[in-house]
Parts: C-alpha cells; sequence; structure tokens
C-alpha cells in the first residue's frame, strides 16, 4: 500500500502561496509574485499527477474496485466523543480526478495570467486570490467529510467573490460580485440546513461511512415521511439546493452571467472549469446515498439539470457578450452533467450516468476553460466583449482562431473530440432512464452547436471589422495554455474514463451506441454548425429578420426571461416593502426609541438637577451636617421608642 | 472619683464648642478662620474622649491617647491645609471659599 500522506501539500502549497504573495505581494515585483504563483501552482500540478499515477496504477485494488483511502486526517473541533470535525484528505477516483482538473486548469490559468494580467493594477493581489481559490478548491475535493466541504465550500465563494469583485473601483463589478456572494450563500443556507438533517438521521459527518452502501447510514432515515418524502430524500434535496447554487443550476443561476464582470482568466478558472462543477462533484460524492436511499432526489436533480441546461442554451443563442454566451454555455453543459448523475443507476453499467458525468466534466473543464482563455485573449486583443464590434479576426489571431475553432468543435460534439464520447455516455444514460429528458438534450445538444458557432462566426469570419489598433496575436504566456488545452481537449476523451471512476469504483466496459444515440448527436450537431453556418459566415439580414419574426420570444430570451426582473421584484418590491420596512420601521421607532426616550429622560433629569453641584463648599457642608444631623435625631427617635 | 464639677459641664461646653465650630465652617467666608472652626471641632472631641475616660473609664488612658493622637493628626492637617490655602491664593489672588467655586457641573 502506498502512502498517501504527501497529499496534502497539495492543499497546503497553495496556501502558503496565498500567505505569502498576499502578505509581502506589494513589495516584490509584479512578476515575481507571478512567478511564485505559477510555480506553487506547478507543484501541486506535479503532485497531483503523481497521485493519480500511484493511485490509479500502484494502488492495491480489493475484489477490482478502487479503495477510498484516507490518507490524513486530524480531528480540528472536538465537541463531544462522537460529534467532531475533522480535516482530512480523502482519496478515490473522484477526488484524484478532481485534483487533475483543478490543477491543470489553474496551472494554465495562472500562466495565463501572467500575460493578460501584465500591467494591471493590484497584480499580487490576483495572483494571492487565485492562490486563495484553488486552495479552497483542492481541499473541497480532497474533504473527508461533509462539514470540511462545507467550510471549503464556503471559501471557495469567499475567493470567487474576491475575484469577481477584483476591480472594485467598477460599479458593475461590485454588484455583480455581491450577487454572486449572497445568491449562493443563499443556496448553502439549504446546504447547511441539509447537512445537519442528514448528519442527525445518520449521525455522521463521514464520507465513508456515509456512502458505504452496506453501511447503516444508508439504511436509516427513509422511514419517516413529510409531504410524501422521506427525511433523507428531503435533506439530500436541500443539499442539492446548494450544490444548485454553487452550479449555477435553475432558478439559482443569475449570477453566473453577471459573474463575467471578473477578469477573464478568473471567469475560466473559477466560473467554467473547477468551482461550478462543485456542485455536480458534491452530488457525485453522495451518489450512493442519493441512489439508494433517495431516488426521488435524483429525480429533482435530472429535471432541474435539463431544464436549466435548455433554458440556458436558448439564451445563449440570444446574447451578444461573448463572455455571456459561454457563461449560459457553462450552465447549460453543468446541466447535462446534473442530468447524467440524475438519470444513473447504482453498480456496474445502471451507473453509466456516473461515470459520464465524471467525464463530461473532465473534458468540459479542458474545452470550456479553453473557450474562456480564447475569448480572454480576443478581448485583450480588441477591447470588447460585444461579438457586435468583432469580425473577419481570423487574419489577426490565427492561433486564438485555431484554438477556439477546436473548442468549438469539440462542445459542438463533433465526432473523435472529446465531449464527443463524454455527451455521448450522458445521451446513452439518459437514453435507457428517461425518454423525454434524452430528447430534451439532444435538442439541447444542437443548440448548443448552433450558438457556439454563432459565436465562432460572428468573431472569426463575418464582416471585416476595423479597429482602431489593429489586432495583434497575444504573448507566448497567454498563447501556451491555449494550445496545451486545445490538446487537451481533443485528446482527453481517449481517456478509458470507465477503467477509472464507476458509481462503485468498479471499471466496467462502456462502447459507444451509434444508433439510436451518437448518429442523431452528430446530425443535430452538424444541423447546428450549419444553421449557424448560414446565418453568420457572412454578414446578412436574416438572422435579424428571423428574431423579429418571433420577435416576443426572441426579445424574452434576450432579456434571459426576466429572471433579474423577477428576482429583482420579488426581493425590491415584496421582501423589501412587505417585510423589511416594517421590521426596519420597528427597529428604528419601537427598539430604538425605547432607548432613546431613557436616554431622554436622564438627560433631562440631569439638567434639572445639576444646580445641585454649585462648587460652593459650604453649601456642601451645609448639606452634609443637616443629613447628620437629621439622621442622629431619627436614630436618637428610633431607639428610644 | 467625684471631684466636685459634674460630667454635664463638660458635655455642655464640648458640644457648645462642637457647634460654634459648625457654625463658623458654614458661615465664615475666610478660609483660613473655617480651619479654625475645624480645629474647634476637634478640640471639642478631644474633651469629650477625655471626659468620657476620666469618668468612665478611670483605670485607663485610651481616651487620653486618642486626643494626642487627634491633636497630632490637626497639628499636621493644619500644615497641609494651610499649603493648600496658599495654592488657592495663588491661583485666585483670594482666600474667599465663595470663588473657589471652579469644581461644579
Amino acid at each position: 500500500m502506498t502512502s498517501f500522506s504527501f497529499t496534502v501539500l497539495i492543499v497546503l502549497i497553495p496556501l502558503f502561496v496565498f500567505l505569502f504573495v498576499g502578505l509581502l505581494g506589494h513589495k516584490m515585483k509584479p512578476i515575481v509574485s507571478g512567478i511564485i504563483g505559477t510555480s506553487g501552482l506547478a507543484i501541486a500540478a506535479i503532485l497531483s499527477y503523481f497521485t493519480a499515477y500511484q493511485y490509479f496504477f500502484n494502488t492495491e485494488k480489493i475484489g477490482g474496485a478502487y479503495q477510498k483511502i484516507l490518507a490524513f486526517n486530524t480531528v480540528w473541533l472536538q465537541f463531544t466523543d462522537k460529534l467532531h470535525i475533522d480535516m482530512g484528505v480523502l482519496i478515490d477516483p473522484i477526488s484524484v480526478m478532481m485534483l487533475i482538473v483543478i490543477t491543470t486548469v489553474s496551472l494554465m490559468v495562472h500562466i495565463y495570467s501572467i500575460g493578460y494580467m501584465k500591467g494591471e493594477k493590484g497584480f499580487a493581489r490576483f495572483f494571492a486570490f487565485l492562490s486563495l481559490f484553488s486552495f479552497s478548491m483542492l481541499g473541497l475535493v480532497l474533504a473527508t467529510n461533509i462539514f470540511q466541504m462545507y467550510i471549503f465550500w464556503e471559501l471557495v465563494g469567499v475567493s470567487s467573490f474576491l475575484l469577481i469583485g477584483f476591480y472594485y473601483t467598477k460599479p458593475s463589478a461590485v454588484s455583480a460580485s455581491k450577487k454572486a456572494f449572497i445568491v449562493t450563500r443563499f443556496a448553502d443556507l439549504g446546504f447547511l440546513i441539509g447537512i445537519l438533517i442528514l448528519s442527525f438521521n445518520t449521525g455522521t459527518f463521514d464520507f465513508i461511512s456515509l456512502t458505504n452502501v452496506n453501511g447503516a447510514a444508508i439504511a436509516t432515515g427513509s422511514g419517516i415521511a413529510f409531504l410524501g418524502l422521506s427525511t433523507m430524500t428531503w435533506s439530500l434535496i436541500l443539499v442539492f439546493m446548494g450544490g444548485a447554487g454553487k452550479s449555477a443550476m435553475f432558478p439559482l443561476h443569475i449570477w453566473l452571467p453577471d459573474a463575467m464582470e471578473g477578469p477573464t482568466p478568473v471567469s475560466a478558472l473559477i466560473h467554467a472549469a473547477t468551482m461550478v462543477v462543485a456542485g455536480v462533484y458534491l452530488v457525485a460524492r453522495l451518489f450512493p446515498v442519493y441512489a439508494i436511499s433517495a431516488p426521488d432526489g435524483l429525480m429533482v436533480v435530472a429535471y432541474v439539470g435539463s431544464f436549466s441546461s435548455l433554458f440556458a442554451a436558448v439564451i445563449a443563442c440570444t446574447q451578444y457578450d461573448i463572455k455571456r454566451v459561454l457563461a449560459y454555455s457553462t450552465m447549460s453543459q453543468i446541466g447535462y452533467m446534473m442530468v447524467a448523475l440524475g438519470v444513473s443507476g447504482y453498480g456496474g453499467h445502471e451507473g453509466l450516468g456516473y461515470m459520464a458525468s465524471m467525464f463530461h466534466l473532465f473534458t468540459h473543464a479542458m474545452f470550456k476553460a479553453l473557450l474562456f482563455l480564447g475569448a480572454g485573449a480576443i478581448i485583450h486583443s480588441v477591447h470588447t466583449n460585444l461579438m457586435t464590434e468583432m469580425g473577419g479576426l481570423r487574419k489577426h489571431l490565427p492561433i486564438t482562431h485555431i484554438t477556439f475553432l477546436i473548442a468549438c468543435l469539440t462542445i459542438a460534439g463533433v465526432p473523435f473530440l472529446s465531449a464527443f464520447f463524454s455527451k455521448d455516455e450522458i445521451l446513452t444514460a439518459a437514453y435507457h432512464s428517461n425518454k423525454l429528458i434524452f430528447v430534451v438534450q439532444l435538442f439541447v445538444a444542437g443548440l448548443t452547436a448552433f450558438y457556439m458557432f454563432r459565436l465562432y462566426f460572428r468573431i472569426f469570419w463575418n464582416k471585416d471589422t476595423h479597429y482602431h489598433h489593429t489586432p495583434h496575436e497575444a504573448p507566448l504566456t497567454m498563447t501556451f495554455p491555449l494550445i496545451f488545452l486545445a490538446i487537451a481537449s481533443i485528446f482527453s476523451g481517449y481517456i478509458p474514463f470507465s477503467e477509472f471512476v464507476s458509481s462503485d469504483s468498479l471499471p466496467f466496459e462502456t462502447e459507444i451506441e451509434w444508433w439510436p444515440i451518437a448518429i442523431p448527436s452528430i446530425i443535430v450537431g452538424l444541423l447546428g454548425i450549419s444553421l449557424a453556418y448560414i446565418l453568420y459566415k457572412k454578414e446578412s439580414t436574416l438572422p435579424h429578420r428571423i428574431a423579429s419574426s418571433v420577435k416576443f420570444f426572441y426579445t424574452s430570451a434576450f432579456n434571459k426571461f426576466y429572471f433579474d426582473e423577477i428576482y429583482m421584484f420579488v426581493t425590491k418590491k415584496i421582501i423589501f416593502n412587505y417585510i423589511s420596512r416594517p421590521v426596519a420601521w420597528f427597529d428604528r421607532h419601537i427598539v430604538d426609541g425605547f432607548m432613546n426616550s431613557l436616554a431622554w429622560i436622564t438627560n433631562v433629569t440631569s439638567v434639572k438637577i445639576k444646580g445641585f453641584q454649585s462648587g460652593q463648599l459650604q453649601q456642601y457642608a451645609f448639606v452634609f451636617i443637616s443629613g447628620a444631623i437629621l439622621l442622629g435625631i431619627l436614630f436618637i427617635y428610633l431607639f428610644s421608642i | 472619683m467625684n471631684n466636685g464639677i459634674p460630667i454635664e459641664y463638660f458635655l455642655v461646653t464640648a458640644t457648645l464648642m462642637f457647634f460654634a465650630g459648625v457654625y463658623g465652617f458654614i458661615t465664615r467666608k475666610n478660609l483660613i478662620t473655617m480651619l479654625m472652626s475645624v480645629e474647634l471641632m476637634l478640640n471639642s472631641v478631644n474633651i469629650n474622649f477625655v471626659v468620657f475616660n476620666r469618668y468612665l473609664f478611670p483605670g485607663q488612658l485610651e481616651g487620653h491617647f486618642f486626643s494626642l493622637f487627634v491633636i497630632a493628626v490637626a497639628a499636621s492637617e493644619a500644615a497641609v491645609a494651610i499649603a493648600i490655602i496658599i495654592n488657592i491664593y495663588r491661583n485666585f489672588q483670594s482666600i474667599d471659599v465663595e470663588k473657589t467655586d471652579e469644581m461644579k457641573f
């Protein structure tokens, strides 16, 4: 058995880098802090790859299954003998996979940021925050128990808040960061309640004992029912609410598009590849519990995921801000992962969806980070986010063009690129479980291809826009990550994922089902691409005419189906007016009024009696002596009775 | 132990002295006069000590010693008080007690 205790370093190195750069960053040259941050992450990445190699190839399997290994564990907070919160490192297939995803993408983003953020104010601060985020995210995926996960969950929320609001002089960035934090925090309330109910029922926080299929934890809590669902189901639905908030699932998705106010590398790292898939990871982590004691919870996951993916894909077709298109695309792809988890069963081939979800998570991290970094390179050279102000960029940005095209082809599900395989697994799982969801996801696949190629053609082809400065290709620090991720997007589909990750840790075989899954999905994808080609390859008025023919639908999709407005209405008009204002009135007038009147009475009385303190010594002496005499008389009178 | 003078005579004298002191302390405006009034009160108390000792516990000496203590304390008090009065005079150019009324609201 190999010892994995070194894995704790993977988490701690980014923490030290954060402290070091955060405390001393302003004393260094900016580039030095960038190099320190990047090399810290590089070490963590190397250690992660080594861990993966050791875990998958050099560790003894028991009964053919990968074991969950507790690499490190320490009691962090002891309440009673039974109730304690631990901190530790849990090594199992999905956490190792997440290690690879996070450290790879984070390393690429670090390298990219050296170029992208060059000359920005707060360069060192940016790298410190990136390290803080990497630390929190790694701690989240390696958590041994649900409470540790919750703590790191909040930490990633904070780092996301800090990074979205990185340009804190911009009011829109500030409000976006607040929105992201408040919405996810609201969702985390559900998560916390879910944790408490879950742990109350099962008597444990620990993932190993929680997810042990033969253990006591899974069997409990299914008896008591509330509103037709068992307590276990309710707690898991609440836990999923936290996941939905982080992963921007409908109806808690409103923060993700606004989060694009942050610097683009941040969007690539946090809001595309890693943090937003934390919700998926959470469900995957607790998957045996969902699958065995709360199949209704999984249904919720599946339908929420499916609806979110459709909803986001429709909105993505109408947006003009390239980062927002990508944000909605992220939401849609995460919907896919949720669907895959939701339709999955437990064990063997039944667990195909689980494996597909993790597979898609992996490939999505690569190609979506690539798309965002590509978008960053484009924004860097043309200084705008709007695709209406772009066009014909293929001549100016050859490397970005090629890598962006690869990413678009990947996400569109073109055969033999990575997402083709993972999306195919998801569709297969959906097909065998729920035909309705299968059809929806197939349609979304077409929409995905359409809006990605709409983006692609609008940026790189279409009209030849005249730019103020001729756009120039980004520096090597920015193109290298693009090329690396493009290679990863092409080839990561060939990893035999089902050998490594499965719901019961037992490797199984998968094969592509050409009919009725792969071929329809390819056809739908090609249809989407061709439609985008027809509409956007050349500058034409056709898209505009189509949009005005379905004007109502188009404007509502363009306005994100008015969800921001609905939220504003509910919070501002209803909660503020009918709850907050009366409560504030009560506070100001009743509570404060009571306190103020106490102060007022004291004040008036003291003004009235302050004349007693005249400063006249003899007056005091007179009062004193009269008092003494009076007391004397009183005592004589009392004792003489 | 009766030497002819009844105890009431002493006590009445002491009481008269004491209230003369109180009256002087309250009515006089000159700080030195007030100090003298305080001495008057102290001395009336001394008389009481000595008299009670002599008449009630003739074999003991506590009363006498107490009055000796009071005399010593009164002497030092007078020194301190006069030092204070000198300082007040330097501040206010007067030792009128009604003028030293800065310590009010």
